[in-house]
């Protein structure tokens, strides 16, 4: 059972690996960091607020490359989307609004205390808050958040989001959706303030998935079902005003919103102004000039203007660490790699600090990931470390040892599949390419479109008649958990024809074992534990090259105030909180 | 301008010998390749275009040979002369010294001395080859359009129209992107060079096969092919004996010019990404990486560029020379 005291417990657990990531960030930053500037000094919004303030007005102006897959709640996937999702919507519960770990922990948003979990975990009841109100003024109901959350089972209409709810509350897949099925009964409204979710299985990870903005309310007589994401209806501090898409858009007050109805969004500019291009260059140069204040996509500033902002403007600059890692899998159906021996060799025989320049060095690149769990989750131990990666360098004579015991004494050929979308990942394909062939493992690369991932990586049979031996590609949690993380990529229930994330093809009852123990666990701290256990058993096997933890170099501009790195935006600022001077 | 003088210098010998049958000679033995080379010789810019091309040639054949010498492989990476925070080289000019001649790629440290000569071999070979290939296709669909007319005339030629009004490039993009990673016993870049061979080579035949169709429309009514029929010379004689001879100057002309054409198809290629496969060097994808650094590193965008300039440069010069040379009705 969740309460108050583990969640401290918890929030003291994480500070410590916080400070941890903390000393290593500047460790890595290269002797600067008292480089002060209007903006503030380096990394002042990691780990701290930078510009701390309270004033407000003003327009706040995004600019971006890339507009969300959608600004409808239930159809959006992209993790800026999420972050941006919370100027105009609300959720049940809510992430604190503090730097780094301490985001992670849920508070209260439009529920007024977190959830009553009874029915031995099964059961979870929430409270409405007295005066929430949409922008047209009407109250928020129970039945508004229930609504909002049934749209997920409507994917023929409503596609590209995550489904966690809809998977935990409705496994079998029953329910077909409120445009067809009408009224799901896994999720009860007795009345207008309360809403109870019953669940067939237990799920330590509920409120965790509850908090995406996934689950957001929608009021039924405003649903435009798929044009929603042209014009959502706000229950948030802003509403839109207007929005072309891959342009641009701007939000504007909702007067109805109510300050202390919501401690957890500060809302401090009057207005929300994005502005898209198509060119990153173009982008950074105007975040230098000071036209723009943020990067909507939060990827980092690419090569050019990352070189003139650490150069000239290192006061600006934020280099927080994201909740993504890079790494290779190996698809256990095309040989050699059946035999972990190979696998093994592949590990050993990589030059891991060249990958790393590879990718752009510690700042842009990241620092090396020593096994699959990155930084920002929790169970994440940087000392797990099977295969000396830490190191850096390649591991030849043991690379040699296992090509010895897998039978292939001389080497052997494979291929790589590598995203050609991806500038880091075709640079650390050649980077692997040319270390591994030191060992006698001579490495094809084949790059493909890379959004057309999940039909071609994605795809098993594709995979084996390509000869796909290793899969470069990178990931993310969708919510801060070792579920959130490490099921879709490890459980051997996620070995899907289409859009298949376990490359590796893990089939292994341990690991399904260690996901099950841990999901039905309440405690986060003892589940982080078992997430921990079911990573190591995924490292003994072998199955997977880990690369880096990415980083990325973000910009800040002079203006912008109530800065910080959330690690609830897997190390993105949060951007409910910023506002300008 | 060269031809009157060297006249009269024969002459001037012929009045100091007395032997009139060696005057003679000297103006009959002019054949019309000994003329054409004479006019080529007299071209100073022809000349050097020709010069860098046979440089480029030796270049790309003793490509290991060079970078044996200079002590750097291409695909050896020198991450100890990159600056891990911009990834940039670390010495100026984009890390110049008596090491690295043209001084290192960003990210990697390879030596782009090695990769730029170990990128003329990409160049070249599909430069070469495509045109070979474009050659053979256009002169024997040319000549047979040409020759016999009527309705075999009209369907190559037709093709030769649909040809021309193909989008090639967006054509071999999406046909590369469907190959499979091996064909023929090859795999790899060995697939995309054979596949950029044969499609710009494809691509590149209505060009040539137009001229010729046209030469010998001309060249059939000739009063000499008609002796050579009457006197009973069978087609296969007529036309490589007869025909082909007389197309071999504008066949020159056009695949000395058409060379370079595809060279750049090749870099435009690799530059989209398409082109040869990592590590193997190719201009182009020197190129298209060098964009990302175009501020930080622009050396790197230099070098290659020039190289691609050059050549292109030399071989237009070096053709429109030969053309020059061939061209019975030119000024010379």
């Amino acid at each position: 059972m969740r309460t108050p005291s583990t969640s401290r417990r918890r929030l003291a657990a994480v500070s410590a690996v916080a400070a941890a990531t903390l000393l290593g960030t500047s460790a890595c930053g290269g002797g600067g960091g008292d480089d002060e500037s209007a903006g503030g000094a380096f990394n002042a919004g990691i780990g701290k607020i930078a510009n701390a303030s309270d004033k407000k007005g003003g327009t706040l102006k995004f600019i971006g490359v890339q507009d969300a897959d959608s600004w409808d709640t239930t159809r959006m996937y992209y993790g800026f989307a999420f972050d941006f999702a919370r100027y105009y919507s609300r959720q049940l519960v809510s992430y604190t609004p503090a730097p780094g770990k301490k985001s992670v922990d849920l508070k209260p948003d439009l529920a007024k205390s977190k959830a009553k979990i009874t029915d031995d975990g099964k059961t979870y009841t929430y409270e409405l808050k007295d005066g929430v109100k949409w922008e047209d003024g009407k109250p928020i109901t129970s039945q508004d958040v229930k609504y909002g959350i049934e749209r997920q089972w409507a994917q023929k209409v409503l596609s590209g989001g995550p489904v966690y709810l809809k998977d935990v509350l409705d496994p079998d897949g029953k329910y077909k959706g409120p445009y067809e099925g009408g009224d799901f009964d896994g999720i009860k409204t007795p009345n207008d303030k309360t809403i109870e979710f019953h669940l067939p299985k237990r799920n330590g990870d509920f409120e965790q998935m509850l908090a995406m903005p996934t689950n957001s309310p929608v009021r039924k007589d405003k649903d435009t079902k798929s044009k929603y994401g042209l014009k959502p209806f706000s229950s948030g501090p802003y509403k839109f005003q207007s929005y072309t898409p891959n342009k641009g858009l701007m939000l504007v007050r909702n007067k109805h919103w109510d300050r202390k109805s919501d401690p957890l969004r500060k809302a401090l500019p009057n207005a929300v102004k994005v502005t898209l291009l198509t060119n990153a260059d173009e982008r950074d140069k105007r975040l230098i000039n000071g036209d723009a204040d943020l990067d909507l996509n939060q990827r980092g500033m690419d090569s050019q203007g990352r070189t003139s902002a650490l150069k000239q403007h290192k006061g600006n600059v934020d280099n927080p660490q994201s909740g993504f890692i890079s790494y290779v899998a190996f698809p256990q159906s095309v040989k050699p790699f059946d035999n972990i021996h190979c696998r093994k060799a592949a590990i050993y025989g990589t030059d891991h600090k060249s990958v790393q320049t590879a990718r752009g060095g510690p700042m842009a690149g990241g620092a090396l990931a020593t096994n699959m769990l990155p930084p920002v989750v929790p169970g994440y131990d940087k000392n797990d470390d099977q295969y000396g990666i830490s190191k850096g360098s390649a591991d030849v004579a043991k690379a040699k040892e296992e090509l010895k015991k897998c039978g292939k004494p001389k080497g052997f050929k494979t291929t790589l599949a590598v995203r050609n979308t991806d500038k880091s990942d075709m640079k650390s394909a050649e980077a692997i390419q040319a270390s591994l062939k030191k060992v006698g493992i001579d490495v094809e690369t084949d790059p493909f479109d890379g959004a057309q991932g999940s039909s071609i990586v994605g795809n098993p049979d594709v995979v084996k008649k390509k000869g796909y031996g290793m899969v470069l590609y990178g990931w993310g949690p969708d919510f801060p958990s070792g579920q959130g993380y490490g099921v879709p990529l490890w459980h051997s229930k996620y070995i899907l024809d289409n859009g298949n994330n376990n490359y590796a093809l893990i089939d292994d009852k341990k690991v399904d074992d260690g996901f099950a123990a841990a999901i039905s666990d309440l405690d986060p701290n003892s589940a982080a534990k078992k997430y921990a256990e079911v990573n190591k058993e995924v490292m003994k096997g072998g199955y997977y090259l880990p690369l880096t933890y990415l980083k990325v170099v973000q910009w800040r501009s002079d203006r912008l105030t109530n800065v910080y790195s959330a690690n609830s935006f897997s190390g993105w600022y949060d951007f409910a909180s910023l506002g300008v001077k | 301008m060269t031809a009157p003088l060297h006249e009269e210098t024969s002459a001037k010998t012929a009045v100091a010998e007395p032997a009139p049958t060696g005057a003679e000679k000297a103006i009959e033995g002019r054949s019309l390749g000994r003329i054409a080379w004479e006019r080529l010789k007299s071209d100073k810019v022809a000349l050097l275009g020709g010069a860098i091309v046979v440089l480029l040639i030796l270049v790309a054949v003793f490509a290991p040979a060079i970078t044996a010498l200079t002590g750097q492989a291409p695909d050896e990476r020198h991450e100890d002369l990159i600056d891990p925070l911009f990834s940039t080289p670390k010495g100026a000019f984009g890390g110049i010294s008596g090491e690295h001649l043209l001084g290192v790629e960003p990210v990697s440290g390879r030596d782009i001395l090695s990769r730029i000569v170990y990128g003329a071999r990409v160049s070249i070979l599909v430069g070469f080859l495509s045109a070979v290939v474009a050659v053979v296709i256009g002169t024997v669909l040319g000549t047979l359009a040409g020759y016999f007319g009527g309705w075999l005339d009209t369907l190559i030629s037709r093709v030769m129209d649909m040809l021309l009004a193909f989008p090639q490039l967006l054509f071999i993009i999406s046909l590369i992107s469907v190959m499979p990673s091996s064909l023929f016993g090859l795999t790899g870049t060995g697939v995309r060079l054979l596949v950029m061979i044969l499609v710009i080579g494809f691509f590149g035949w209505p060009y040539i096969g137009r001229i010729v169709r046209g030469q010998v429309l001309s060249l059939r009514e000739r009063e000499y092919i008609e002796a050579a029929r009457s006197l009973g010379a069978g087609r296969p004689y007529i036309l490589f004996k007869e025909l082909l001879p007389n197309l071999v100057a504008p066949i020159t002309v056009y695949t000395t010019l058409m060379i370079p054409t595809n060279i750049l198809t090749e870099a435009a290629l690799s530059f989209l990404g398409v082109g040869v496969k990592p590590p193997t060097a190719s201009w182009g994808s020197m190129l298209s990486d060098a964009v990302q650094f175009y501020e930080s590193d622009p050396m790197y965008m230099i070098i290659p560029g020039v190289a691609i300039f050059i050549t292109v440069l030399a071989f237009n010069l070096f053709g429109d020379g030969v053309r020059d040379a061939l061209d019975p009705k030119g000024a010379r």
